[in-house]
Order: C-alpha cells, then structure tokens, then sequence
C-alpha cells in the first residue's frame, strides 16, 4: 500500500511541535501517514501518534545521534529507496531544518521541492496542485507537481495541528550511510539565553522607527518583562544599529506567534507583517491612524508609544498592588 | 592563507515595493519597481568581503539574470568584490529551483577551470521573491561539497569552516571541510555602504557573461497572485495614554496578565 511519509524532526531527544502541522495536513491526504524520525528513539513515538501518523520509522544509525542536514536527508532517501516507489510524498514543516534537510533529500533524488505550500490538493494518479509562499506570504504561486514522489514542506503557522490519535505500527530502519554526511553534523551548542525566547514568547513588544533611539527601548522591556514577554523590533530597527537582528521580526527575521502581539512605532511594512502575522491578536500603538500596522491589526491605541507604554505599565502594577 | 571566495546573487524587487502580477498572472509586474540584492545574499556579499579582508584572497559575485543584473554586480563591486559573472538567463524562460542550480554549478565549474577551485561558495539562506529554500542546496550536493544554511557567524582556518546558526535559545557549530558551501542568514553583519571610490572602481570591473543552458524541473507554474486580504475591522481602544486601563481588561481578557 502506498504512504505518505512524514519528517518528524526533533533535537537530541526533544520533538520539535511543528512536525505535528506536517502531520495534520499528511493526514487529510492520505490514509497511510509515517512519521520518519532520524535517530531519536521510541518514547518519541507516542506522541507523534496523537497527531494521525498510522506508523512510526525510528532510523537509526551512529551519524544520526545529532542532526545534520546530510546524514538526516541521505537516512531518509536511504528508507524511500527500500519502499518500492509506494511513497507518495514526502511532508515536512517549513522549518530551518524541515526545508534544509527536503531540498537535500530533492537534491538527491533529483526531484523539484515545493517550500512551504499553504494548501495542497493530490491528484488521483496524476499530478498533484498546490499553493506556495512567495516573498515571505505576499505573493502566492499556485504550482503543479508532475513528479513521481513528491518532495513538499508547509509553511510554518499555516495549518494547525490538530490531535488525532490512531493505532501506530512501530518500525525501525538502519540505513547504509556513506562516513562523508557526518562532514555537516552539529559538532557544538552555545546555549545564550534561558527561558522564554521571540519564538516562545505569548507576549512580544514590538518597536519600530518610532521609537527612535536604542535607549528608547527601556519602557518596551519593562512592559514586556511585566508580562513575561519578549521585545521584537522592525528591520528600520536593526538597519540602524539599535538592536540586535536576533531581535527582528519579518521576513528576513523571527516569524512570531504569540497570544498578543503589540507593535509600537511600526508602520507595517509587508517585510515586517509576514513575520507577524501568525500572531493570535495584534495591537498597533501608532500616532498615524492610517498606518498600515494599524489598519491590519485587531486593536489599535492612537498615541504616542513613548507616552502610552509607561501608562500601560503603570496600569499593570497598579491592578496588582491591589 | 588565501582564500577564493565566490557569492551568489539574486537580483530581485527592493523588499517593502508592492508586488503586482502581470495580467497573464505568469509573473511579478516589474513596471514602477525597483531592484536589489536579495537581503541575505547583500549579507553574504559583505561576508565575503570581510573574511577576504581577514585573511587575503579574491572575492566573485556570480549571480544568474537577465542583463540588468549587472547593476546588482557592480554594487557588490563597489564595496571590495574583485570579480563578477552574469549567467545570462535567456528571455522568456522560466527559471524554476533545478534549472537555476544546474546553470549556476555549470558558471561554478567553468569559473573553477580558469581560476582555481573556490574554498567557500556563499548562497543567502533564501531568495526574498520566490523563496525556494534549495538552490545553495542543489548545488552543493552538485559540487559534492558539504552545505549548512541559515549561517549568522563564519570563521575559515587552514582545513576548515566554522559555521554559527541561530536556535532559539543560542547558536549550533558546524565544522565543514574546505572546500563547502554555506547559506547566510540577514544580520551576520551589516553591510556597508559603497564609498565613492569604490563605486568609481565599480565601474572598470570586467563582468564576464556565461550563457546559461539548463533544462527545465518539473515544478510547473500555473499561476501568481495576492493572497485575498484579511477582511479586518481594527477595534481602537483609545487615544493616548488614557487608553491603558482598555489595553490591560485586553489583556486580562486574554489571559496574559
């Protein structure tokens, strides 16, 4: 029976949850859903199991015991060169890994990869159509996919996952790898900052242009500290020297998903909304009412930041001083 | 140590224009737009720079375009890039991720043949227009060269390339072996602004012209076009700072407080 095969990525042991948007969507197009996890072991397996895959392949082997994008997509095309061309697809999540280790995996078998699609609609034993990103979500492409297997990642924050849980088959597979793909494996980590991070932040405090100086920032910490968020800023923001990139938010930057993002001093240019916009609410704090920050936003303050976020501060300790 | 660096480009409309699709729906509208570089390949070109500057060596842009890409060669020339290739793109042809990693590897080689083997191949992580996420990819498997994307900090000693990439909570290290390829992030560094002479020497730089001859991949473009705009009716709070008692019930509402 033919599947549709799955990257479940996680690291050293620890699932990374957008997997689980892959396997949402694998779900709706197939009724044979395995989840591929290169190295890792079988604790994992569970888990993945709530959220529709009907078999789970632990690869195992000694160069997957920490990820690289050689070993992890020569272990995956090593699996679909055993399965007798009876896979469909090969699903990941538009990740830095997910797109990296597909279009290796494309490379390899000389296949087209379509990066980080929002909808995909398969063919009965013909072509498959699908829409993809363009210039970060402002521009769509809608692609036809001729090819045997098709090699395809979903743009992160695009489907929800959704738990399904279903009877799983546990399987394992030990690939022949060639000693070269251990050339790009991680060898080091430099662990910087505990705790909550732009990609996990429920709250992020966003600056932009307005704000108008690095030292003008200290109020957008203190509000995101008070709501144990962190602060994010535009590309104006980073193309001036007054922030770090890490701290970007955009296309080029951080995709963000927090419950609530507030955008100070942001004029919303598509650059920066792309990498907002998968925020549950977002509230623009803007002196132009007709910004476009604040015509796309859920909730808008017409202000001045500098004078609005210190009040929104005051008004926190006051509620809970009482 | 010496190093032969090459960097690849993409010539593409400046990041913030409004992009429009011509009426057959086949392409971006490039009427009223204006062109640059990519922003994480201009980063990977000032990546270039400096690690020419560290340690000695040549620097050459390749980027595959159309004739106008030239502009976008002379720049990277501007700021201190020795050499520069255009792989002519024909008209009329649609450069789908295969073709263009195929036309770029044969313009590698070619280049390799003349001048020597490069030690590193620079890619941004992703083109900002079509955002393939593979064509650095493509071509290094090509190559047989090892390739780590999403690079924030390289360093080159005498056998290898340190690569730094951001995770959530700090960074990865990869150690590649010369010679490799690496795929550069926005905000490894800030690229500099061409000084007067450097423009003015811009201009003398020799672009050497590869014709491009590839076939075509098997992703088939149907059509382009914008996303439908989210109907949304911006609730205002308030005006000013009389407006926080309103923004804290939002976010008691939420749960964030």
């Amino acid at each position: 029976m033919s599947t549709i095969a799955v990257l479940v990525e996680h690291d050293r042991g620890v699932l990374n949850e957008a997997s689980f948007e892959a396997l949402s969507i694998a779900r709706t197009l197939h009724p044979s859903v395995s989840a591929l996890i290169c190295g890792g072991n079988e604790s994992l397996a569970d888990r993945v199991a709530e959220y529709g895959a009907t078999a789970v392949v632990l690869i195992e082997h000694d160069l997957l015991s920490d990820y690289g994008p050689e070993a992890w997509g020569a272990a995956l095309v090593d699996w679909i060169s055993g399965q007798e061309k009876s896979v469909e697809a090969l699903i990941a999540t538009g990740t830095d890994r997910g797109n990296e280790v597909l279009a290796t995996v494309a490379a390899k078998l000389d296949l087209p990869m379509t990066a980080n699609c929002l909808a995909i609609t398969p063919g009965t034993n013909g072509p498959w159509n699908a829409t993809r990103v363009q210039w970060g979500g402002s521009l769509l492409e809608d692609v036809t996919l001729t090819a045997s297997m098709k090699v395809v990642t979903v743009a992160h924050h695009a489907v929800e996952a959704v738990a399904s849980p279903v009877p799983v088959a546990i399987k394992t597979h030990a690939p022949v790898l060639d000693s070269s793909v251990g050339r790009s494996v991680i060898v080091d980590r430099v662990v910087r900052e505990a705790g909550v991070t732009l990609t996990t932040a429920r709250v992020v405090v966003g600056g932009g242009r307005g704000v108008g100086s690095p030292e003008a920032f200290a109020p957008l910490e203190d509000l995101a500290s008070l709501l144990n968020g962190k602060v994010g800023c535009s590309r104006a923001v980073t193309n001036n020297g007054w922030r770090n990139h890490a701290d970007q938010v955009g296309q080029t930057g951080t995709r963000i998903a927090p419950d609530i993002y507030l955008a100070c001093g942001i004029s919303g240019a598509i650059q920066h909304w792309v990498g907002a916009m998968a925020s549950k609410k977002i509230l623009a704090i803007n002196t132009d009412k007709d910004a476009n920050m604040v015509s796309r936003a859920d909730y808008a303050v017409i202000g001045d930041l500098h004078k609005v976020i210190p009040a929104i501060s005051e008004e926190i300790r006051k509620r809970r001083s009482q | 140590m010496s190093l032969n660096i090459a960097v690849c480009v993409k010539r593409v409309p400046a990041p913030g224009s409004r992009i429009n699709v011509t009426a057959d729906e086949q392409s971006v509208d490039a009427t009223n737009l204006g062109f640059t570089t990519s922003p994480h390949e201009e980063c990977a070109v000032e990546a270039a720079v400096q690690l020419i500057e560290l340690h000695g060596g040549t620097a050459t842009v390749i980027t595959l375009g159309p004739p106008e890409a030239e502009e976008q060669l002379r720049y990277s020339a501007s700021i201190g890039v020795e050499r520069a290739v255009l792989v002519s793109a024909g008209d009329g042809l649609s450069w789908d991720p295969q073709r263009t990693a195929s036309a770029l590897v044969a313009a590698i080689q070619s280049v390799e043949e003349r001048s020597g083997q490069f030690d590193l191949v620079l890619f941004g992580n992703e083109s900002a227009d079509a955002g393939g996420f593979q064509v650095g990819v493509r071509v290094a498997h090509a190559l047989g060269r090892p390739i780590v994307n999403g690079a924030k900090g390289i360093d080159v000693s005498d056998d290898a390339i340190t690569v730094r990439r951001p995770i959530d909570a700090g960074f990865e290290v990869y150690q590649l072996p010369r010679p490799a390829v690496v795929g550069v992030k926005e905000g490894i560094n800030l690229p500099r602004y061409p000084t007067m002479k450097g423009r003015l020497a811009s201009k003398k730089v020799a672009v050497d012209v590869i014709e491009a001859g590839a076939e075509a991949g098997g992703q088939v473009r149907v059509r382009l076009h914008r996303p439908a705009e989210k109907a949304s009716t911006t609730v205002v709070l308030g005006h000013g700072p009389e407006a926080a008692p309103a923004v804290v019930d939002l976010l008691e509402e939420l749960g964030l407080m």
